[in-house]
């Protein structure tokens, strides 16, 4: 059953999810942007995706510690070789499922 | 950037965007099923699951929603919960903006709604090979975002059922990140910013509970290597500049 309260739950979520996806792209999108403002977004889709990538490499449980010997981080390091090598999406991805599921056999 | 236009037929369009979001979609499926099973054991029926997944469309937002919703957390706490979560999406939106320029209001609230740490990546790479338009990434948005919902929804209605981890199919995302990743090193200056980023997102993420850290270690990053590019222009110079890739939307605007 779908009450009140959980229909404003998910319409406040919403609200707060989608501001941030709006805002930026509703104000930028309509202008031309200083030059160092464009250098400076050139730059965050690297920085944004090793930022997302390494802790969830690194790192493990909660609160987090440093786990520097992982099934995670073992797999990424041959597929990020292979993505460097071939530049292939598909590859890289049905590749990292790959190994992910045998080093779940055969590592544990 | 190519010159050949892609065909603007409606069926080249949603062909070329399907094509592009299957990582993203093969991915969503273990994750949206996991939310799933969590959400049904925490109470919520197959509907309440789609209609949080359709309003907000933000996996880890939804878990952290349902894991507060079990600790009997007020709605307030949860949406300014949420809130946090997703300021990502702030620097995801304004990189991606300089793609969009010139296109209709609507459609960008459109767009707006399907932007994810995937779709973001995956349609930002597209921009910039060229031979993609707003279309196609929308397209990737809506795809993905169906995938979602509906994994969510089978999740709530017996993913305990489908049998977990098969296949490696949890690395999905993993791998299409790394390999998106690779897309985006195009120079020494770009994997000395990726190298700052995940240096700075590991002690941050040590340092501070949730995930303010990926924010803060972009914003570090892409900062520092400003600087860089304007200190040392020569070891940026190996890099395409930054004023290359607004080149064609500019020009599309002014005809």
């Amino acid at each position: 059953m779908i009450t009140t309260d959980y229909i404003l739950l998910c319409l406040g979520m919403g609200i707060v999810t989608y501001v941030p996806r709006w805002v930026p792209l509703f104000a930028l999108s309509q202008r031309t942007l200083p030059r160092w403002l464009e250098e400076w977004l050139d730059l965050i889709p690297a920085a944004i995706l090793s930022a997302l990538i390494l802790p969830s490499l690194v790192t493990a449980g909660e609160p987090r510690q440093l786990s520097l010997w992982n099934n995670d981080l073992l797999v990424a390091v041959p597929v990020f070789l292979f993505a460097l090598r071939t530049r292939s999406l598909g590859g890289t991805v049905v590749l990292g499922m790959a190994l992910y599921w045998l080093a779940g056999k055969f590592l544990g | 950037m190519s010159d050949h236009a892609a065909p603007t037929d409606k069926a080249s369009i949603f062909r070329d965007g399907v094509r592009a979001a299957w990582p993203i979609c093969l991915g969503y499926v273990p994750i949206g099923l996991a939310f799933g099973v969590l959400a049904q054991k925490a109470g919520l029926s197959p509907l309440a699951i789609g209609l949080m997944s359709v309003l907000v469309f933000a996996g880890s937002s939804q878990f952290i929603a349902v894991a507060m919703l079990g600790t009997g957390a007020g709605i307030a706490a949860i949406v300014v919960t949420a809130f946090t979560v997703n300021l990502r999406h702030l620097l995801m939106s304004s990189a991606i903006s300089v793609y969009l320029r010139g296109i209709h209001k609507r459609w960008l609230t459109l767009f707006a709604y399907g932007i994810t740490d995937e779709s973001f990546a995956l349609n930002l790479v597209r921009f910039r090979e060229g031979n993609w338009d707003w279309k196609r990434a929308l397209t990737v948005n809506h795809v993905t975002n169906a995938f979602w919902v509906a994994s969510t929804v089978i999740g709530g209605l017996g993913g305990a059922l489908i049998p977990a981890h098969a296949f490696g199919i949890d690395y999905a995302l993993m791998g299409m990140f790394l390999c998106l990743l690779v897309y985006q090193l195009r120079g020494r200056l770009y994997v000395l910013t990726g190298l700052i980023a995940g240096a700075a997102a590991v002690v941050l993420s040590l340092l501070i509970p949730g995930n303010s850290y990926i924010v803060a270690a972009s914003v570090i990053a892409a900062t520092a290597g400003l600087y860089i590019r304007r200190r040392w222009p020569s070891l940026a110079a190996s890099s395409t500049p930054a004023g290359e890739r607004c080149r064609e939307p500019v020009e599309r605007n002014k005809r």
